[in-house]
């Protein structure tokens, strides 16, 4: 290991509280932190003001009060190539992508990561909750200390070779601790509101954002045995297992949707949160990754989220053939959404994550899912 | 690590004696100038002072130089002034694609306005042709707008001949020659221009100060509401240090200009020369023969120039890619995507350095170095 006032650390900050304060514990370590903006869309609110550069001018506070060098990289053209076509991509074919999943993939750990190290950088650090360790040789990525912001569902298509060259300041801190020490030190960004929701949306109407983009087809919502209960207004708008926003009153259980079909343009709605059509027992997943390096030949048992901030359910991994894998659960799962990411974990250390595309009951395919 | 400065277009160190000129009128001189007692005659008789000396120097008389904030204000004083003023004459304006903000914007306002705006384009070298100032112009055209040296490039503009075309035509010509002013010998009378905008903080003086020529006869509408400061052309107390600053740094250009000329040639010639040595494969983006001293763009094939400014800034160098930023980060030059095309590689991957006060022939021959070292890694 290099001293480290000799090694260069690039941070990407998003002018949040969370880069702030990773940039201010490595500085505190003594290494040589020059702190990088990433503007990846762009976006003007309803005052003209393009909101990258409100983000930017806390990266420059915050900088200036580390005394930190702070630049800013330009990657709009990548992550409209690279994540949002995807996304739209994704939405068309009726599935509901994780646009995050690919950015930190595409964006984050590799455009971004490319320009850190055509800086001369050692490792490029970010706000991210989660942990490196190296064990045996091998790098293995851990959940955050703080298991309620822990961020390895986003992040489980890292590498080797990229996780050999990450730091995660944030790891080993509670949230509470983050904001504690943002405000002990009176950085700029300390009392800044969390971002929410998907980069690019911001805070705005998914609804409206999404149909700016994509043209809305309204159809019929149907029962799985075909009667007609409404209207909808555009698949692309639902997700499995969502109550909001279906209209449909009328006495019982209230409706939640169970499936989509695309081909058609149908929205299957069903009666009650554990509606039977909502559950599976596995799922086939394609573009794996795995953190470790090695791919697992073997079926083995392991621990799985299938959405971020859920508990993890323990499921048994087959590799199929042309890059495949089946994930059978323990336990029926409900709400197995294709385009969505599987994530394995043993313990503490994400295996690594792949995307869904089918949803098995009974060994068989569910067709109703998109 | 020394730092170098190779940014003097975007701004420059300010001059020892400058300082030491404003700080006694810091010091002694707070007067009003527009105070009906000794201490206001006191400020009033520095203002007067810099105000004629600055307009000898460009053959000037005094009336015919304001004190602005700066280059923009000057700018924005010159085209927008003028228009509102002389709207029964016309709305029509001619400038060019490759102006600075201050001046691009200024007409974008004015054609949200309801004037209409011919923006000429340049060729591969940088230039307008005054053919196509000759073509854009009607009847109905109030303004011409033409950079005397462009920012970016360093590429100077036919101003005298554009001049010439509209002698016994009603538009007025205004330059903004905040490039040119430093190296270049200005005479309003052989010039043939109406309004020029000058800054301070790019010829060593302070910053927030710069000025408009405007010839006697020019009618323009203030800006500003406010006192009567100026002729009524701009209202607010004057920065009376600042003036003092501004004629100081003009007097030493004024003394040093040929000097000055010489060795920015010198370093650029030396900067390129060890480019070369190096063997780092570069273009200068615009014609070479008619460049300013001390600007020079280079284009870096296969370089991105957010990667070359945050590197070279890492290894201790300042440059610039010479075009403005968004939330930081560097969006495709309009100068260069006008005299290339705006897809074209070169608005990406191209380098603006500029030589100046802070530098001496061993920082260059160093600068060099470094660039060349930061290219090589990329490479």
């Amino acid at each position: 290991m290099k001293d480290p006032k000799d090694t260069r650390v690039v941070v990407g900050m998003s002018g949040g509280v969370d880069s702030s304060v990773a940039a201010l514990l490595l500085k505190e370590q003594g290494y040589d932190v020059v702190g990088i903006f990433m503007k990846n869309w762009d976006d003007t609110d309803e005052f003209g003001v393009c909101t990258a550069t409100e983000d930017y001018e806390d990266v420059i506070r915050v900088c200036n009060q580390l005394d930190i060098p702070y630049f800013a990289v330009n990657f709009e053209k990548q992550y409209w190539d690279k994540v949002f076509t995807y996304f739209l991509d994704e939405y068309k074919k009726g599935r509901t992508p994780n646009p995050d999943v690919m950015c930190n993939k595409e964006i984050k750990f590799k455009a971004f990561m490319d320009h850190a190290m055509s800086l001369g950088a050692d490792y490029l650090a970010t706000g991210h909750y989660a942990q490196v360790r190296v064990h045996e040789g091998t790098y293995e990525m851990l959940r955050a200390v703080d298991h309620n912001k822990d961020q390895t569902y986003f992040l489980n298509q890292l590498s080797q070779e990229v996780l050999s060259k990450v730091m995660f300041p944030l790891g080993h801190l509670e949230k509470k601790e983050v904001r504690a020490i943002a405000e002990e030190h009176g950085l700029a960004t300390a009392k800044k509101k969390d971002s929410t929701g998907i980069c690019f949306i911001g805070e705005r109407n998914f609804k409206e954002f999404l149909s700016e983009y994509l043209p809305a087809q309204p159809g019929n919502m149907e029962t799985l045995d075909g009667e007609i209960k409404g209207e909808h207004d555009g698949l692309m708008y639902y997700t499995l297992g969502q109550r909001q926003g279906l209209g449909i009153g009328g006495a019982g259980d209230p409706w939640f949707v169970v499936g989509k079909n695309v081909a058609d343009n149908i929205l299957y709605v069903g009666q009650g949160f554990h509606h039977d059509a909502l559950y599976s027992d596995g799922l086939i997943a394609s573009e794996a990754s795995w953190t470790r390096g090695e791919v697992p030949t073997k079926p083995f048992k392991c621990t799985a989220k299938f959405r971020y901030r859920q508990e993890d359910s323990g499921v048994t991994v087959y590799p199929l053939e042309d890059g495949q894998w089946k994930v059978m659960f323990d336990e029926p799962e409900r709400a197995i959404t294709p385009g969505q990411a599987v994530v394995l974990y043993d313990g503490e250390v994400c295996l690594g994550g792949a995307t869904i595309d089918t949803v098995l009951k009974d060994h068989e395919a569910i067709n109703y899912v998109g | 690590m020394k730092s170098i400065y190779l940014d003097h277009a975007a701004t420059s160190p300010v001059h020892p004696n400058v300082i030491a000129e404003m700080m006694p009128v810091y010091k002694e001189v707070f007067g009003n100038p527009s105070s009906v007692h000794q201490f206001g005659r006191k400020a009033r008789r520095i203002l007067d002072e810099g105000r004629r000396r600055i307009a000898y120097g460009i053959g000037a008389n005094e009336k015919e130089i304001v004190f602005t904030s700066g280059g923009t204000e000057a700018d924005n004083l010159a085209i927008i002034g003028t228009a509102r003023a002389n709207i029964s004459k016309g709305k029509h304006i001619i400038t060019t694609t490759i102006e600075h903000h201050a001046t691009l914007h200024a007409v974008e306002y004015l054609e949200s306005q309801g004037f209409e705006v011919t923006y000429l384009p340049v060729n591969e070298n940088g230039r307008i042709h005054v053919t196509d100032v000759k073509d854009a112009l009607r009847e109905d055209t109030i303004l011409v707008s033409i950079m005397m040296v462009n920012n970016e490039t360093g590429v100077m503009q036919p101003i005298n001949e554009v001049a010439e075309l509209l002698q016994g035509h009603q538009a007025y010509f205004h330059s903004d020659i905040v490039q040119a002013y430093g190296l270049m010998d200005i005479n309003v009378t052989s010039l043939g221009v109406d309004l020029m905008a000058v800054s301070s903080h790019k010829i060593n003086g302070p910053k927030g100060i710069g000025f408009l020529y405007i010839r006697e006869g020019t009618i323009l509408e203030s800006l500003q509401y406010g006192g009567e400061q100026e002729r009524k052309r701009r209202a607010g107390t004057e920065n009376i240090p600042a003036v003092k600053g501004l004629q100081t740094a003009v007097e030493i250009i004024e003394a040093e200009r040929s000097t000055y000329k010489e060795k920015y040639l010198h370093y650029k010639e030396l900067f390129l020369q060890k480019l070369k040595e190096e063997e780092v494969p570069f273009e200068v983006n615009g014609s070479e023969e008619s460049t300013i001293e001390s600007i020079v763009n280079i284009s870096f094939p296969g370089m991105n120039v957010e990667t070359l400014l945050t590197n070279f800034d890492l290894s201790g160098i300042a440059a610039s890619s010479g075009s403005a930023c968004t939330a930081g980060s560097v969006e495709p030059s309009h100068v260069l995507s006008a005299m290339f095309g705006s897809e074209h590689p070169k608005t990406t991957n191209s380098v603006r350095f500029s030589f100046g006060f802070a530098n001496n022939e061993e920082d260059i021959v160093e600068a060099a170095t470094r660039v060349s070292q930061v290219i090589k890694r990329l490479t």
